[in-house]
């Protein structure tokens, strides 16, 4: 199928775009439609976006609107608040997540909690995005997972798009939201291709936020991911249906807040619960589903425990074959299927 | 290009009395018309330390009759307000952390003199005298420190975090607000509208890194942000002496010029200008509390000390000698503002301790701006909670 060129983008009908595209197509919707929006980061600007997301948007909008900052994530950080707590919308980049750390007290004291604080007078309408979670060969401290550190504090919105139409469309939705949203990207994600409907490229295009996707309905098992292992998620359901098991796969999309609604209805139509994810397994995102499954009405549907599929609980090794084995891969949700549905 | 008045912080900052050698003058009368006052008065006043600037402000300053009364009803209110809390807070009425601001009043005064109310100021956690300079009630205020609902922002605050229209608090961690301050300097430079954004800070936040990455970014885009150091002389119980290894505040923000006052009126007209980028002023001032109402305040610093600056430089009692001296008004008529404003203080601790606690609802209120309504967890998963906006 033919990649879709960059917008505009009179595609009649379905293209093959990549989530880079996707998401450079957002922000550029997104500064058009409200000159309040902003977005400020490192190489954001003359560099076109360390990972070439922000391409071509600094040209078209200038430096009042595409900021490049110094090496000073607290500091810039702060600032993007600050702006956001006086009007503006900016849309924060962190070159990735593994950076926010050095800002997490800007993200979650100022950011998240002053809403609250404020007793609703002061909004921060904010959105965090970078690429969250393992790449290729960055090692320890370039790759960890922040979906469970975030989805854990009140006043946040978490998202994690899979899909091109996920990252354009949440990163829409993220940006009219008057509240902080934290956006989980994956580098890997990035030059992945994808088909996105005509419906989906259009300009108003938006994902709502605290909805996750079925993409492949099942009745012998339910899958839940977010972000890249939904893709695995997919290869393993293909492999799996040959043997005559049907998987169904379920895209989060959102961490915070999670609809949990939609994988109980699943759970309660297959009676087997498998969470893959790529970050830690200690306090993570599958360990939080398996908890409010448990309080659910979907417990009593459960023909099996829940199990949980994740990344190994070790900082991430640089070689390649201990890279590999310390992330989900298509055989081990297999295996994990197979372990729960006794086969 | 609006000029900048950083006037009047200066006018009441306290120090040792520009007119010293002058004696107060008690001349009683029976009593006295109005019309026999002066309608202002001039002073001379300490010149401002500079560091990248050619001229400070001047060191003559004019202060009218109706900008003194105004000075000192403000400064006195604040200092009743802190100290009625010393009070509500030992009868375990105030709970938590609570910072006071007496000493310190002329800091917030003279800066709220000096800006405009579309102008946006943040400060740290001692915050009580900002949050009643930029217009709450101090009913409200103190209904916050008690947890009310009558409370400024309903008691999902308390001390640290009061908020108001061009007020963004009260921050609880030190340092956090500086670079959230030049946030808002630059949406005030983006919307075009010449205002400014005051960013304060104490003597112990001055340093943390985050400031210096402010400062940086501040200048780099020039934002209309002004840093204000207010230098209380101790971080919590550490003398400025122990964690800086230089303690000239005004100077530190290296590449953006600053001033350092710590004497009455300063008046700065026409030496900056909106557009130029930052500036920082550090003012040289006091607590006679504790840092905070654990802390008796007398391990790090002796009560000689406390004394001394409260009888030779009291904001308070300096603008009332200056006023008396100038014949700018009575004697009489400050003590009927003092009545005044215990009165007020008065029945606004009665609103704090009779408001009632906020409704067990409001819990879950307001993770969320805009947002349809939703549930939030309780202590388990049968305890649930409707979140409104």
């Amino acid at each position: 199928l033919p990649r879709a060129a960059p917008r505009p983008c009179p595609a009649a009908g379905v293209s093959q775009v990549t989530v880079r595209d996707a998401l450079n197509q957002a922000l550029d919707e997104e500064l058009e439609r409200d000159e309040r929006v902003f977005l400020l980061g490192e190489e954001v600007a003359q560099y076109d976006g360390a990972y070439k997301i922000s391409r071509g948007l600094w040209k078209k909008y200038g430096d009042k609107r595409v900021i490049d900052t110094p090496i000073s994530e607290m500091g810039f950080t702060g600032i993007a608040v600050g702006a956001a707590m006086a009007g503006l919308r900016p849309v924060c980049e962190f070159m990735t997540f593994n950076f926010s750390m050095q800002a997490i007290d800007q993200v979650i004291n100022s950011a998240a909690k002053t809403c609250y604080m404020s007793a609703g007078s002061i909004a921060v309408p904010i959105v965090f995005r970078g690429p969250n979670g393992a790449s290729a060969g960055v090692a320890a401290q370039h790759s960890q997972c922040f979906a469970a550190w975030y989805g854990h504090c009140p006043g946040l919105k978490v998202v994690s798009p899979w899909s091109s139409e996920d990252a354009k469309g949440l990163l829409k939705a993220s940006v009219r939201d008057d509240n902080p949203v934290v956006m989980l990207e994956n580098e890997l994600l990035y030059g992945v291709p994808f088909e996105m409907s005509e419906q989906a490229q259009s300009k108003d295009f938006v994902v709502p936020i605290g909805k996750a996707k079925i993409e492949r309905q099942g009745t012998h098992v339910t899958l839940v991911s977010h972000s890249r292992p939904v893709g695995h998620c997919l290869e393993a359901a293909a492999v799996l249906a040959k043997e005559g098991v049907e998987c169904e796969v379920i895209n989060l999309r959102t961490i915070r807040p999670m609809d949990i609604e939609t994988v109980e209805a699943s759970v309660v139509k297959t009676n087997h619960l498998v969470t893959v994810e790529g970050g830690w397994p200690q306090f993570g995102v599958g360990a939080e589903i398996c908890a409010r499954i448990m309080e659910g009405s979907a417990f009593n549907y459960l023909d099996a425990p829940a199990v949980r599929v994740t990344g190994a609980d070790v900082p991430m090794p640089y070689a390649k074959i201990l890279e590999d084995n310390c992330l989900p891969q298509v055989k081990d949700i297999i295996f994990a299927v197979k372990k729960t549905l006794n086969i | 290009m609006r000029k900048m008045l950083l006037a009047v912080l200066s006018r009441v900052l306290q120090g040792p009395a520009a007119a010293a050698g002058r004696t107060a003058s008690r001349v009683m009368v029976a009593s006295r018309n109005y019309a026999d006052f002066a309608t202002e008065a001039t002073f001379e006043i300490k010149k401002c330390d500079l560091h990248r600037l050619e001229e400070g402000p001047s060191t003559t300053v004019v202060m009218t009759r109706e900008e003194g009364l105004h000075y000192y009803k403000t400064m006195q209110t604040i200092r009743r307000m802190e100290l009625k809390s010393d009070q509500l807070y030992k009868q375990k009425i105030i709970r938590g952390f609570c910072h006071l601001y007496d000493g310190q009043e002329a800091c917030c005064v003279g800066l709220e003199v000096a800006i405009k109310p579309t102008d946006h100021v943040i400060t740290a956690y001692r915050a009580h005298g900002f949050t009643y300079a930029r217009g709450v009630p101090v009913r409200e205020i103190l209904a916050e420190l008690t947890g009310r609902k009558g409370g400024c922002v309903k008691g999902k605050g308390g001390s640290m975090h009061m908020y108001t229209k061009n007020f963004y608090g009260g921050n609880g961690i030190v340092g956090a607000q500086v670079p959230l301050g030049a946030g808002i300097a630059l949406a005030c430079k983006y919307f075009g509208k010449n205002e400014v954004c005051l960013t304060l800070y104490g003597d112990g936040a001055a340093n943390q890194g985050q400031i210096f990455e402010t400062y940086n970014m501040a200048a780099l885009w020039k934002l209309p942000c002004i840093f204000i150091c207010e230098n209380n002389r101790y971080g919590m119980g550490t003398s400025v002496e122990r964690a800086a290894a230089s303690t000239d505040y005004y100077k530190r923000g290296d590449f953006i010029p600053g001033l350092r006052a710590s004497t009455t009126p300063a008046f700065f007209e026409g030496g900056w200008k909106w557009g130029d980028g930052p500036i920082l002023m550090e003012l040289q001032t006091y607590r006679y509390h504790g840092h905070s109402m654990s802390d008796p305040g007398i391990s790090y610093r002796t009560r000689e000390e406390i004394q001394e600056v409260r009888s030779k430089s009291d904001p308070i009692t300096l603008l009332k000698d200056r006023m008396v001296n100038n014949n700018l008004a009575s004697i009489e008529e400050l003590k009927e503002i003092d009545v005044a404003v215990r009165k007020e203080i008065e029945e606004a601790a009665q609103f704090a301790t009779t408001d009632p606690e906020p409704p067990l609802e409001e819990l879950g209120n307001h993770i969320y701006s805009n947002e349809p309504p939703f549930e939030v967890r309780g202590p388990n998963q049968w305890i649930r909670y409707k979140s409104v906006s």
